[in-house]
Formats: C-alpha cells, structure tokens, sequence
C-alpha cells in the first residue's frame, strides 16, 4: 500500500499508509493528522485541507483545475507554488512515499 | 459505566463532535462522553443528498474522524443511546436504557429533524425525507426501482436531491410554494440561474403550489395532488420542507427555546453549565440584518463556529461566535457559495453573465457587503467572506465593472 509522509506543524513526521484512491485528505482525516480540517468534506468549497507538496512530487500529480486554482487563492496560510488542496489529490501507487506539509494555519 | 462526566455531549453530528475536538485542542482534560442516537459516528452529511445518491461516495467513505481520532483524543462514544431526559439542577441526566450520568457541563447538540408534510397520504410508503444515512440509503435503494420522482420543496436539499435523480435519469418535478427557489436563501438573480440549471437537465416545476394530498395504490404513492387540483404521477416522492429544532429535551427541563434552544454567542444556553450548538440552537448573529434577534443557520459552519465558541469557554478563555456564515451546495456541474446572510431589500449587484454558468451576486446593506453569492466562482466566494467580514464599503457600478479590481475594497 502507498504511503504519505506528513510533516506536521511541529516538525515531526507521521508516515501513512492509504490505498490507492483515497485521497491525500481522506487519509490525513482519517489517521488524526493535525492541521488539515477538510470543513466541507472533500467537496472543492473550503480550502481548509491546504497542504505544500514536496517537489519531487509535483509533476506525479493531477494538475490544480480552476476550481482549486481559484480556492487556492483563499487560502489562509502562505500560497506558494507547491500549494495544493488535499481533497483532489488521490493517492496512486506512483506516489508511494510522497511527502506532504501541513500548513501553519486553515483558518 | 462511571457515572460522572466533566463534559457530556447530547447528539453525535458536527456540533457534538467539534465541540469534543476543540475543547481538547484547547486543553481541557477532563473526561468527555459524547451520546448519539444513529450507530455511526459522527459522519459527514452533504454527501447523503448527493454523491451517496450518485455512487460518487459510500458509506464507508462519510465519517468525519476515524477511530484512532476517538481513542487517542480520549473521547468516549456512547452510540445507539439517545439522552432521554435532563435536570439541569441536579446536573445529571438520563439515557433511554434508563442509565443516568453526572455532568460537569453538558453540550445539546441535538440537530433537528425533518419537518412532516402535514397532508393525507404522507405515511405511504415510498414517501422519503433525507436527514440521516438510513434516510438517504433508503432513498437510493428506492431511486432504483423508480421512474418518476415527485420532490416537495424547492430548498437546497429538495434540489440536491432533485439532481441527483435527473442525474439516475429519473423523471423528476419539483413543487415549491412559493414563487421561485431557495427564495429563503438567495436573491431572485440566483434563484432564477438554479431553475433554468435544473430545467436544462430535464426537471420540471411546479411555483406557488401547496400540496394538498398524496395519493396510493395498494399502500404505495402514485400521485401528488396540488391545492389547484391538478395531478402528478410518480412512484417516488421525496419530501424537503425544512426541519424542526429538536428542543424537546431542553424544553422538558424548562431551558429558554424559542424556534431552537436560545443562546449566547459562547453557546450558553438559559441553564447553568449547559450549552448548546448546531441546528438546534439559535443565537443573535452578528451578520444578520437584524444582530440582536437569535436566528438558527442550519450549516455546517455555523455548527462548527458556534461548538468552538463553546469550547473556548469550557477552558476559560471564552471567544464568542463571530464567524461570517457561509455554506454551500452542488448541483450538477455548478458550485453555488453563500457567503453573509441577505435581507430581502438590500441592494443587488450581478457581476458576471448568469448565462456563462460562473458570476457572482452581491448584497449591500447600507452601502456595505452583506453578502455575497457565487456560482462557480468560489476564488470570488472566497474573496467575499472576507468583504463580509470587513463589511466592505462598495459601490453597484464597481461590483458589475468585471474589470476592477475586488480585492481593492479590503483595502
């Protein structure tokens, strides 16, 4: 099974195992990472499941529609080019081992 | 089981479970028991009027927390038991198994239920309302077998629901009493972009219709009749006529409601170390047009905003509600956003064309953001919070400029 590395507000890492489909989002709620709140449940509405994606990862990933493009701009930590919104990114054996920050603030 | 808890929770959905979350953020340590009536835990609800509905989502797919959540935050879930009575001057209350807990402080978080269509035939079978999982399996399972879908109200969940089974290729009408759609909830400019939605996708509609009676064949509907007289046949009906605040047990123990038990911007309700938050709650919201006056937002948010607030108070640090209200709701391809709460006579703008599928209404109140309502635009739902929030000083001729700059007026 893929695994997601979180790194949390702290600094430490946690280390995730989440099958194919489920999403970067879905897997955080469910394993109880801190600092990714999904307040409307993966639905693209809220822009609080905001994470920073490693960048050797990047390019794996399904590119920001304009519906994420968009939220992207509310997001209530710092946007910067690895920015991503969690609940569009599933998760695929190709992304085995990725590594994703959790942001300093949702809200 | 131990018979004393320092926070006990009636009513296991988003208020319940945010309140347990934040209150342990915030530090406090005493035990917390949250008591809930379905055998889920606290699960997420959007999905069951539409992607439980569509086969985008599933059952096991829609709890908010998982398990480890539970255990590892220590907040105990009693589910399956329904707080069944309350004395607030005993601090103790009783569960429907005739068990009793102790309380430190205790949190209603009750939500509210689905408001029953007060006509002859409303008990036939295939007459269904969506307020819980087993609600929206039961639907799902009846969709299959259904060809022509008859839903009774014109609100968010009726027309949720409504595309959803367009989508199953049912045919579907809705009947609304009023004259147009979510007219509650959004200015006529927004409404009338919703009908024309739903028209293009094949649903049909009936404006300014009581329904007088549903009608059977062998215990199973077949017909909604309207006040006028006129007849719709269909095999499946799917009642959305708002919902009643489940007050009930705060009322028996002669804790202030009225229209929702009555609070203050921390949650408190009119009894010592009780609280109260969701949709069972009213309190005075700053961002309605009248600020005093305690109103309930059945959302998500405010749910959310109202059950933190509440937390912040359990450990002394008390941080009212002042959150802009906002929610939403997907219908087919299209993401509406609300953000504020419209009067029926603030000034509206439209910025954007409503036949492009994507622009934005604003509502000024006094020459200041109200609220600010957004198909397919969520950057502008987003900004508009914030415009909310600020309450923004903003002019109609800006507003419809497409070419100036929105982000100016935070300035």
């Amino acid at each position: 099974m893929p695994t997601i590395n979180y790194i949390l507000k702290d600094g430490s890492t946690r280390a995730v195992d989440a099958p194919a489909g489920l999403s970067v989002m879905e897997a955080a709620i469910r394993a109880n990472i801190r600092g990714i709140d999904a307040e409307c449940g993966g639905c693209c509405s809220c822009a609080t499941c905001h994470v920073y994606v490693d960048e050797a990862f990047l390019d794996r990933l399904p590119p920001a529609d304009d519906m994420e493009q968009e939220l992207l701009e509310g997001v209530a930590a710092e946007r910067r080019p690895t920015s991503r919104l969690s609940c569009q990114l599933p998760m695929s054996a190709e992304l085995d081992g990725i590594i994703i920050t959790v942001p300093a603030t949702q809200a | 089981m131990n018979a004393r808890a320092a926070l006990l929770i009636a009513g296991a959905s988003y208020a319940g479970l945010q309140l347990a979350a934040s209150a342990r953020n915030l530090g406090f340590e005493g035990r917390i028991v949250m008591v809930g009536d379905e055998a889920l835990p606290p699960y997420q609800r959007p999905p069951l009027s539409k992607g439980l509905l569509t086969g985008k989502s599933t059952v096991e797919s829609l709890p908010v927390k998982s398990e480890a959540f539970y255990s590892e935050s220590g907040i105990e879930l009693l589910l399956g038991r329904r707080v069944a009575a309350l004395a607030p001057e005993r601090q103790q209350v009783t569960l429907d198994d005739g068990s009793s807990l102790e309380y430190d402080w205790l949190a209603l978080t009750t939500g509210a239920r689905c408001r029953p269509l007060p006509v002859p035939g409303a008990g036939l079978a295939g007459v269904l309302e969506v307020r819980t999982v087993d609600d929206a399996l039961r639907l799902d399972a009846a969709a299959g077998g259904a060809h022509r879908a008859c839903i009774i109200g014109g609100g968010f969940i009726g027309l949720e629901v409504a595309a959803a089974l367009a989508g199953r290729g049912l045919d579907v009408t809705v009947v609304e009493a009023l004259p147009r759609l979510l007219a509650r909830a959004v200015t006529p400019q927004m409404s009338a972009f919703v009908e024309d939605l739903h028209r293009r996708n094949g649903v049909g509609f009936a404006f300014g219709q009581a329904v007088s009676a549903l009608h059977g064949d062998n215990g199973k509907v077949c017909a909604v009749e309207l006040a006028s007289g006129e007849r719709i046949d269909c095999d499946l009906v799917v009642v959305g006529i708002g919902v009643i605040p489940n007050t009930g047990l705060a009322e028996a123990a002669g804790i202030a409601c009225a229209n929702g038990i009555l609070t203050d911007g921390l949650g408190q309700t009119s009894a010592p170390r009780v609280l109260a938050a969701g949709d069972c709650a009213a309190f005075p919201n700053p961002y309605a047009p009248d600020p005093a006056r305690p109103i309930r937002l059945e959302s998500i948010q405010a749910a959310n905003d109202l059950a933190r607030a509440a937390a912040s108070l359990l450990v002394g640090a008390p941080q009212p509600y002042a959150s802009v209200p906002w929610f939403w709701s997907d219908q087919y391809d299209a993401k509406l956003q609300m953000a504020g709460l419209m009067a029926a006579d603030d000034e509206v703008v439209v910025r954007g064309d409503p036949a492009s599928g994507r622009f934005t209404v604003f509502c000024l109140r006094n020459g200041r953001m109200a609220a600010v309502h957004t198909a397919s635009r969520p950057a502008e739902h987003m900004l508009g919070r914030k415009l909310v929030a600020a309450g923004a000083s903003a002019t109609a001729a800006q507003l419809a400029d497409e070419s100036f700059d929105l982000k100016s007026l935070l300035a």
